[in-house]
């Protein structure tokens, strides 16, 4: 009976098609929350395997902060293009307009912790009751601790002491008028699973994460895009690098890397040699120990 | 990292002086899974606390309250990789109050790591993880007789140790029981052979976990099908597709063979099974596949598709070792949803059996209230029938969960028997 088994990638596909359409059996109204990075768009490649010879039948929502790499915009449209599925676009942008948020001031301004009210604005006009996401439990410690389908109250919070035990693959999605759940298919995957899966589908990925030359400068040890919302600080100085991107977020947050990796297979090769985890060059996670948990009880991704 | 390397799943269970954040952090760190931003932010935090040297335990506590409290709380999933096998670690919390975390971790592990203290023996905590071991099936057990160094790595703590474990676990089913002396504070016996206890000639841990023949922990026998959803492209070129879409919860499916959908008893033949990727001639437990019949049958999510000549049994009166998951006790003659497979249906906990006090393992019949962490037997009955294996042949066609209608949150999992 030996040859009766998965191999590893196979198994975390197979788990992640499984999860994808309990969500649609289960659910009235899902998304796929897609940022353009690697893992929602691994996501939504498993998401098209998942309900083949049928079309994605999920929207994909983007949380567009404003302050994004053109390059993501693009690849973010020719996909919806590619897939035939409905584009749902919630703009921070517009959140500030409306008075709803208030931009952040000073030197380490974001718009990140912004995002969380566009989003579950977003979730509620839409009356999404389902965002599917790309987080993975190797990300950072508080996630190591979420569920596959994780329950959000009627405030869009996370109450990590409470969660719902989740055993075998039997997946609880009931839920109240008003509330939500985010679930995330590739939980129990690794950046290097990833990195490993695209490489073996021959998935389309943006190229910020191939190795560049752009203009960058050195903040919080890491090489952060130069752009139109970059303000030079006293002592900061410019310079051209050959860099590429290992996450992608906003452009004002997201560092870089020095990197000559321009294929998939090179960029698999150099995150199996990474002793930097990849969330390592985002200031949004580095505020504090624990800045991540306090964002996603708030609603974060 | 080679094609086909498998993913095995184990499971920790232990308190915070076993040396279980230890060993853990031990795997991590020689298989080169912690990486330098986060073996800095665990050094500035066991500065701030004032601890000497670097507390692993950090690593392994993601939430606020439990790095406040330095205890595991939640199941915490960790991974690596080594050149031959990935693994996930669901690592639990190992005291009574936390059995129901202990439970949930179990539920999808290969292996079930339980560590004893070479110093102090089997004690009542090794004798729950072992009990939760067989309830929840875990096909291979590993008990690691940790601090050898601690008893100058004699060999005859280690007997001792295992003919104590023998003893009281003889009543278990387990079916695969291992024994290795370790040091997980040198290292001895985790990653590398140990040079101290040269009258071991069994494996090192992780040589363990990277060779144990898991292909046999799901069953390839009973061929069973729960639908989840049915995919109706209805597009110019798919215009009557049908297809029946799942993951193989048991068996091999073929092109060709016989089945039979439950419940309503109609047969057909397998015309294709689907993947994006195309075609397949068969599909195995855990595969995800998209299967379409011969026959234009009505099929819905929560049917079965088995082979004609291998059913499960339709019940609606199962009878189940139910642990309960929840602060609220269950309720007498409450209704519950079910869930079971891809199906939901109400139902109704008739009887306790008996309560197992996880501890002595004695069984009382006199209990009348079901509590948080308590292991019964009870007698559920099922508005419909349910397609249930014994969860010691399946364990995913055995399981249900119990969801409670007034909060939806889950109260309780359930193993039949």
């Amino acid at each position: 009976m030996s040859k009766y088994y998965l191999n590893y990638l196979d198994e975390l596909e197979s788990e992640a098609i499984f999860v994808l359409r309990e969500v649609w059996a289960q659910f009235q109204n899902p998304v796929i929350l897609f940022s353009g990075g690697k893992d929602s768009i691994v996501v939504t490649h498993l998401a098209r395997k998942a309900f083949y010879p049928s079309k994605i039948p999920f929207a994909l929502m983007h949380v567009d902060t404003g302050h994004n790499f053109p390059e993501t915009i693009k690849f973010r449209d020719d996909l919806i293009e590619d897939l035939g599925v409905r584009l749902i676009v919630g703009s921070v942008q517009e959140s500030i307009d409306q008075g709803r948020v208030a931009e952040e001031k000073g030197k380490n301004a974001t718009r990140n912790a912004l995002q969380i009210t566009t989003l579950l604005d977003a979730i509620e006009n839409h009356k999404v009751d389902c965002a599917i996401g790309g987080g993975r439990r190797d990300e950072e410690k508080a996630r190591a601790k979420e569920r596959f389908f994780s329950h959000r109250d009627d405030f869009g919070q996370w109450d990590p002491k409470n969660q719902r035990p989740e055993l075998w693959n039997i997946f609880n999605g009931k839920h109240f008028e008003g509330e939500h759940f985010r679930v995330f298919p590739i939980s129990n995957w690794t950046e290097m699973d990833v990195w490993n899966y695209i490489k073996r589908e021959k998935i389309e990925i943006p190229s910020l994460y191939f190795a560049h030359e752009r203009e960058v400068v050195w903040r919080n040890n890491s090489w952060i895009p130069n752009s139109e919302f970059l303000k030079l600080e006293e002592g900061e100085e410019i310079f051209k690098k050959k860099i590429r991107f290992r996450t992608l977020g906003d452009i004002t947050i997201t560092g870089g890397i020095e990197s000559d990796a321009d294929t998939v297979e090179k960029i698999a090769q150099e995150v199996s040699a990474m002793r930097q985890t990849e969330r390592g060059n985002r200031t949004d996670d580095k505020r504090s120990e624990t800045a991540m948990e306090d964002r996603k009880k708030q609603g974060y991704f | 990292m080679l094609d086909n390397n498998q993913l095995l799943r184990f499971t920790t269970a232990g308190s915070v002086d076993d040396g279980k954040s230890t060993l853990i952090g031990r795997l991590l760190y020689d298989s080169k899974s912690i990486f330098e931003d986060q073996l800095e932010a665990i050094e500035n935090t066991s500065k701030q606390k004032g601890h000497v040297g670097v507390d692993l335990a950090l690593f392994t506590d993601g939430l606020r309250d439990e790095r406040e409290q330095g205890i595991t709380i939640d199941v915490a999933y960790r991974y690596f990789t080594t050149p031959k096998r990935k693994f996930i670690i669901a690592d639990t919390p190992g005291h009574i109050q936390y059995t129901r975390n202990m439970v949930t971790g179990a539920s999808t592990a290969n292996a079930a790591i339980i560590l004893v203290d070479a110093r102090h023996g089997v004690i009542e905590q090794t004798k729950r993880h072992a009990f939760i071991a067989s309830l929840l099936q875990i096909p291979h057990v590993i008990v690691c007789i940790n601090k050898m160094d601690l008893v100058d790595f004699s060999e005859e703590a280690y007997n001792k140790v295992i003919g104590q474990f023998e003893e009281f676990s003889s009543k278990m089913l387990v079916r695969d029981v291992r024994f290795i002396p370790i040091s997980a504070l040198l290292g001895d016996n985790v990653v590398n052979r140990s040079d101290n206890m040269t009258w071991y000639q069994g494996a090192p841990l992780l040589h363990t976990l990277e060779t144990m023949h898991i292909s046999s922990d799901i069953n390839k026998v009973d061929a069973r099908f729960p639908v989840q959803t049915i995919l109706r492209p209805q597009s110019e070129e798919f215009r009557d597709y049908r297809g029946y879409a799942g993951r193989v919860a048991g068996g091999v499916f073929r092109k060709g063979d016989e089945i039979t959908v439950m419940p309503s008893g109609f047969t057909s033949k397998i015309k294709t099974i689907d993947t994006f990727s195309g075609e397949v001639e068969e599909a195995f437990a855990p595969m995800s596949v998209s299967i379409t019949l011969e026959d234009d049958i009505d099929i819905s999510r929560g049917d079965m598709i088995v082979r004609s000549n291998n059913k499960p049994e339709a019940l609606q009166d199962i009878e189940v070792m139910l642990c309960w998951l929840n602060n609220s006790p269950a309720k007498p003659g409450a209704k519950y949803t079910i869930k079971h497979t891809s199906n939901d249906q109400k139902a109704m906990i008739k009887q306790i059996v008996y309560k197992i006090d996880i501890n002595t393992l004695n069984r009382s019949s006199e209990a009348i209230e079901i509590g948080m962490n308590d292991i019964c037997k009870v007698k559920i009955r099922t508005t419909k029938p349910l397609l249930v294996d014994n969860y010691r042949e399946n364990r995913t066609t055995g399981s249900v969960v119990l969801v409670d209608d007034a909060t939806n949150e889950t109260v309780a999992a359930g193993m039949v028997v």
